[in-house]
């Protein structure tokens, strides 16, 4: 049975708040935090973006678990924000953690959900014995234009799993997805923002995809939301995984160790995956996990997880690197002139 | 001139329509005024259908020939007219179909109006509605509607005695109405206090000032008064339709507070109706903003300038006050589809009429008169109904 080996996490210190981005651009500050409940949102130093974000998620999960890097046999990085548009990410973090050169590698790209398709590409892989561990990572320093409602949550952040079959600390009992051609959120080549059709992003976009993929997978185990303990969903804002948990019937207790968004923002390729490390971070053997993802364009990933007894063995040291918390806990708080200069919104003089 | 009656009505719900094309919502329209007046596609002799801008927002013109043929018509090469004057368009449609059946030219003829705003972003659209507006002195110059109301709202309330608070319950007593109305976009109540926290558009104008863009479509059928009952029990008939003009830009305007191309549309379609002010039960006016309902309000002639807020804050336009404005939530709460509301407002009269209007009924409503703006004012159709 596949699962997750280890996992880790990686949050910038900075954060920006709602009020000071709805200074700036002469809007009401409440209606905002009251509209997505999101009040502050996390901001990439000067000298961080999705390479160095993916690194730190890599780099954080190995201080858990005693793993021979050379045994990685795959990295897969998903982000919205690759830094090279040709050049993968994936060789960098596979260089860092010393995987290289025995490793299969490439950058995966589906808008917010790209990170749990490298899951489900390292299950595959794993389960048919060509390799013994893969990475699935989903890092992003999110593009939100000035001014454009996506600004005020689009933020940076990334976590990365390690899949594989010996001594999961979490099994991955099952995965399916729900995919269809929707453009309710795109980006072209070379544009530096992205677009999207407003309230269109809603009931046609993140609810019937999540809702889609969430129902079939419950119906393909004959499960239902009470068979869960937690449950972990893409969070573009507060409302919208609060809405479409009780649509399914999860409850706020089965949901909130998991939503990250109101202190963090929308990490994009990083949400639902910091969402289910944070769910993670204190969950005890036995507890069984849902997950669902969503990619604008669009699709949703679910994932029916049993957290095994390993999490709680000397084989996993879960406080050896920071947990979701620990990394929310006392950020530091910028202008939005500071924030500018680390988004690289001010166009230097070249 | 024969009297002209309405014989059948059909509206689609207003909304963000993502699954309904252009031509769906039509077809739905028109199929249901068909159905209403028990009549099939064989007994139509003519079509009119009001529309904006499908070339801006669908990229789809020769809307007449297109609407025949999707409703089946085409085979049978009836006449198909599409009629364009900005917001104001659904009215003309139903004024053009009014005076065909009038003129003894046709019987039975279906006036339509339907838009279709959301396959494109909020830019575009409000870039598309600003061609109503005159665009080498205004739109070129940065003019937005929102911005050329905000004019007008500005100007009326250094000159007459308007609070914020009153043009807000212009919004709240729409919100309510549209709460009560199956097809309006918005169905929720709000507060004044909903209108003076939203965003500020256009000073003095907020979020909630300004009516929505929406998809939607509605159709109406006419027919001479004296074969009405052949189809109906219920015919309502056509007492006035009147459609005046003015200069297209804002400040060509003699008084940009007064809509003086609403004034003489009313002062001609109560003469034709011979009657006053005084006898109309209730009103659907163009309240594309809410300073537009308080200049229509007066410039209609049911009270004087400047007393429109007061009435409106006292409750005399309410539901259940003396003169019940925009039953249907008005173009603020039950949508905007530009070219579809003209049409829309007939219906919602003609559903008041019959008694059919359930939640938000008016007892008793005899006669009722529907007031349709294309721009800031350059073209104003009026109509009234009476049982």
């Amino acid at each position: 049975m596949v699962g997750i080996i280890t996992y880790g996490v990686y949050i910038p210190r900075y954060r920006i708040k709602v009020e000071e981005i709805a200074k700036v651009w002469g809007a009401n500050a409440s209606d905002i935090t009251g509209g997505l409940g999101v009040f502050e949102k996390s901001v990439p130093d000067l000298d961080e973006d999705t390479a160095t974000i993916a690194v730190e998620a890599a780099r954080n999960a190995l201080l858990r678990r005693d793993i021979d890097p050379e045994k990685i046999g795959a990295v897969y990085v998903g982000s919205e924000s690759h830094p090279y548009a040709v050049k993968p990410t994936a060789c960098t973090v596979g260089e860092a953690i010393g995987a290289t050169p025995r490793m299969m590698a490439a950058d995966f790209e589906f808008a917010c959900k790209a990170g749990t398709a490298g899951i489900q590409t390292s299950m595959g892989l794993a389960k048919s014995n060509m390799i013994e561990y893969g990475f699935a990572i989903g890092s992003d320093v999110a593009q939100g234009a000035p001014s454009d409602a996506l600004e005020y949550t689009a933020a940076a952040g990334g976590a990365a799993f390690l899949i594989g079959r010996q001594d999961p600390i979490a099994r991955i009992n099952h995965t399916c997805s729900f995919t269809t051609d929707t453009p309710d959120f795109w980006r072209r080549e070379g544009q530096d923002y992205p677009r999207h059709g407003g309230r269109f992003t809603g009931d046609p976009g993140y609810f019937k995809h999540v809702e889609g993929a969430s129902r079939l997978m419950l119906e393909e185990l004959g499960k239902s939301a009470k068979d869960y303990d937690y449950a972990v969903f893409h969070q573009p804002n507060a409302k919208f995984p609060q809405k479409v948990a009780k649509t399914l019937g999860f409850s706020m207790d089965q949901i909130k160790p998991g939503l990250v968004v109101p202190r963090l923002g929308n990490t994009y390729s990083g949400s639902s995956m910091i969402g289910l490390a944070a769910t993670l971070d204190m969950a005890k053997a036995g507890d069984r996990i849902f997950v669902c993802s969503f990619g604008s364009g669009a699709g949703s990933d679910a994932f029916d997880i049993s957290v095994t007894d390993i999490i709680e063995s000397k084989d996993f040291k879960r406080a050896s690197a920071p947990t979701v918390e620990h990394l929310l806990k006392n950020p530091v708080y910028v202008q939005y002139a500071q924030y500018a200069k680390h988004k690289g919104k001010i166009v230097m003089q070249e | 001139m024969r009297d002209v009656a309405v014989i059948g009505i059909g509206c689609t719900p207003f909304g963000e329509k993502w699954g309904s094309s252009f031509r769906d919502l039509f077809v739905e329209a028109g199929t249901l005024a068909l159905d209403d007046a028990n009549l099939s596609g064989e007994d139509i002799d003519a079509m009119y259908v009001g529309n904006m801008s499908a070339g801006r927002f669908i990229e789809q013109e020769h809307i007449g020939a297109l609407i025949a043929d999707y409703t089946g018509l085409s085979t049978r090469h009836i006449p198909s007219t599409r009629v364009e004057a900005a917001c104001a368009s659904g009215g003309l449609s139903f004024r053009q179909a009014v005076i065909t059946v009038a003129s003894g030219m046709e019987d039975i003829v279906v006036a339509a109006g339907v838009e279709k705003m959301t396959d494109v972003g909020t830019g575009a659209s409000v870039d598309a509605l600003a061609g109503a507006a005159d665009r080498e002195w205004e739109g070129f110059v940065g003019a937005t509607f929102p911005g050329l109301y905000a004019m007008i709202a500005t100007d009326y309330m250094n000159r007459y005695p308007l609070t914020r608070e009153q043009l807000a319950q212009v919004a709240v007593k729409n919100h309510y109405n549209g709460a009560r109305n199956p097809i309006a976009q918005f169905q929720q109540e709000i507060t004044i206090d909903t209108v003076l926290r939203s965003s500020l558009v256009a000073d003095p104008l907020r979020l909630f000032d300004c009516s929505p863009i929406t998809d939607g479509a509605a159709a109406v059928i006419v027919a001479p008064l004296d074969r009405a009952r052949e189809f109906t029990d219920t015919p309502i008939r056509v007492l006035a339709s009147e459609q005046a003009s003015d200069t297209i830009t804002l400040h060509d305007r003699r008084d940009i507070s007064t809509l003086d191309a609403t004034v003489a549309a009313g002062q001609r379609a109560f003469k034709t109706a011979r009657i006053t002010p005084r006898e109309i039960d209730l009103v659907e006016v163009h309240d594309c903003f809410t300073i537009a309902e308080i200049c229509a309000i007066e410039d209609l002639g049911f009270c004087k300038k400047g007393e429109a807020g007061k009435l409106t804050m006292e409750g005399i336009t309410a539901l259940n006050g003396d003169l019940p404005v925009n039953t249907s939530g008005g173009l603020k709460a039950c949508g905007h589809p530009v070219g579809a509301t003209g049409i829309k407002q007939v219906y919602e009269i003609v559903t008041q009429l019959r008694g059919e209007a359930k939640g938000r009924q008016i007892d008793g409503a005899r006669i009722g008169m529907t007031h349709n703006v294309g721009g800031t004012g350059a073209t104003v159709a009026v109509h009234i109904l009476g049982v």
